[in-house]
């Protein structure tokens, strides 16, 4: 496959033009915003946090298609899981996302987010792939707004 | 004068604008992009260099790298001789009536962060009205926003209509007696409309209001004459003008210059200094403190040189040529639509697809050998004035050419196949 086709996979095609969990939740307990000035991605988080587990999750915003497919798929990939075991996660992601490991070895850590795994030929997008585990740290943490500048 | 460039062109047997005998001049063209032929249209955000501009900081640094003003000794006599020199070239491009008038700065922002502060902490106080537009890049809106701050004046913005172009009559109406200072671009580089600034200016005259035009999208397409628009303040980048990084003018007139406190203090700006009181030079040096960018005030000179031999008016001609083919070629794609289509407009063309994001049109683009620029455009109220997060968009330069717009259309088709 070209880098381009591994880049814009089917499963990330489909993420994009229909994002799971795709909505605001009302009683969320931890919301954040996240920004990527350098090309104007934007999306807010929504967290339910239940006896240290992510009981619901949900975003909202506007973004290229990496930046949302990835949201999406962060949202089905931490939904039932401790902070501990999400941050752990995004540090496995982002090893992925940067080249450092490569994502056919990681498949069965990472499961269906190694469909991201074509970024790291395109070192420029690997923002618009991290911003949303950014804003999820940023919202568990309990700080509202992020930047991936 | 145009007859006889005609005249001439044909004594020589060539054409008039040879796109390809320029495009040999900018060595970085013959490059390869992902195994591509590079499409360079991110004109607005840099543009090449030619090789006379190349050669020339060449030629400063093997033969005459030393300080200016201050030298006893010829490396430096020639050095301050080519630096002033450039001065003379800026001057005569853009019609000022006097060197003195001709101040180097790094870029456009920093041309209009020296007025607003300098000018705009000196002359304005609180419940004074400046008014912008809302078509300014960033580094026309915040250095006022933070004098707005600094002094508490007032920010009023001339609104948009739906094709991008300002609406007179509502800056009519924003103008009044707290009206103390007026900044608006030349030609956005969000959208490529040309606002009138002659008229912007003649009305903030009429109350009394200096005007600032930022000119950083204008200088490379199009003759600019400065006396001619009457405007009080001027700024360009050379690097948009096919010269080095970190070099720009801001040219105002003598007598609002002359009023102004210096904006840096330091070495070159001053006539006499004691610890009780220092005398500061005179223009244009008083703005100009510390060793200045002496190579990039070489490159610029050369990059005058080779614009003025070609033509601004035949670059200007050929980019409307391109600009027009673009713009038919790009609304015949289904789901394509063009963001300002203003009726004045230069070498932009701005558009976003249906369900795709301009950050991932640029992707695609680009591994078609294709640059453009994705995104806000550092003009992030444009964008929520038309209600799109982002745009992807082609801007052109003298060295461009239509079979590239042909290769654009192309990848747009392609950028649809990636991600329909």
């Amino acid at each position: 496959m070209s880098e381009l086709g591994e880049l814009y996979q089917e499963v990330i095609l489909d993420h994009n033009k229909s994002p799971r969990n795709f909505r605001r939740i009302e009683d969320a307990n931890r919301t954040a915003r996240g920004n990527n000035p350098l090309c104007g991605d934007q999306l807010t988080l929504y967290v339910k946090l239940e006896n240290d587990v992510i009981k619901e999750i949900g975003f909202q915003g506007s973004g290229c298609a990496i930046s949302k497919a990835s949201a999406s798929l962060m949202t089905t990939s931490v939904e039932g899981k401790t902070p501990a075991e999400a941050e752990a996660l995004f540090e496995k992601v982002h090893k992925m996302l940067t080249g450092e490991v490569d994502p056919k070895a990681s498949q069965n850590e990472l499961g269906k987010l190694s469909v991201l795994g074509g970024v790291c030929n395109f070192p420029v997008r690997v923002k618009c792939a991290s911003l949303s585990w950014h804003t999820l740290r940023a919202a568990l943490k309990g700080e509202g707004e992020t930047s991936t500048e | 004068m145009k007859a006889a460039q005609e005249i001439a062109a044909q004594k020589k047997n060539r054409p008039l604008f040879d796109v390809e005998r320029l495009r040999a001049d900018f060595p970085i063209l013959r490059q390869r992009v992902h195994g591509k032929p590079l499409v360079y249209l991110d004109n607005a955000a840099t543009t090449q260099k030619p090789q006379a501009v190349l050669d020339a900081v060449n030629r400063y640094y093997t033969t005459e790298n030393s300080n200016v003003h201050r030298g006893i000794h010829f490396l430096s006599e020639q050095a301050t001789a080519d630096y002033e020199e450039a001065r003379s070239k800026v001057r005569h491009f853009i019609n000022a009536s006097n060197e003195r008038e001709i101040i180097f700065v790094r870029g456009t922002t920093e041309g209009i962060n020296l007025v607003a502060q300098s000018y705009g902490r000196s002359f304005l106080k609180k419940g004074d009205q400046i008014i912008i537009s809302a078509i300014e890049h960033h580094s026309n809106i915040v250095p006022w926003q933070i004098l707005c701050e600094q002094v508490g004046a007032v920010l009023r913005v001339i609104p948009i209509n739906h094709d991008g172009e300002l609406v007179l009559e509502e800056y009519k109406r924003l103008l009044n007696e707290r009206t103390k200072f007026v900044s608006v671009g030349h030609v956005s580089n969000a959208l490529g409309t040309v606002n009138p600034v002659k008229e912007i200016v003649a009305l903030a005259h009429r109350h009394g209001a200096p005007v600032l035009i930022d000119g950083a999208q204008a200088v490379p397409h199009m003759k600019v004459d400065v006396q001619d628009l009457d405007c009080d303040f001027y700024a360009f980048s050379g690097h948009k003008l096919f010269a080095p990084t970190g070099i720009g003018v801001l040219y105002g007139k003598s007598n609002r210059l002359e009023a102004m406190p210096p904006y840096q203090g330091g070495g070159d700006m001053i006539s006499l200094v004691t610890f009780e009181k220092t005398h500061y030079n005179v223009l244009p040096y008083k703005f100009e403190a510390g060793t200045p960018h002496v190579e990039g005030v070489v490159g610029l000179g050369a990059a005058i040189d080779y614009i003025e031999n070609i033509g601004l008016d035949a670059v200007s001609a050929h980019e409307q040529k391109l600009l027009a083919y673009a713009t038919q070629a790009l609304a015949e794609i289904r789901g394509l639509r063009i963001i300002g289509t203003a009726k004045e407009k230069a070498g932009v063309v701005s558009f976003v697809l249906e369900g795709i994001h301009a950050h991932d049109v640029g992707t695609v683009l680009d591994r078609e050998g294709i640059a453009i620029r994705a995104g806000h455009h550092c003009a992030m109220p444009v964008m929520q004035r038309f209600g799109v997060p982002a745009t992807a968009r082609a801007s052109f330069a003298l060295y461009n050419k239509s079979e590239e717009i042909d290769f654009l259309v192309k990848g747009v088709h392609k950028v649809m196949e990636v991600l329909g």
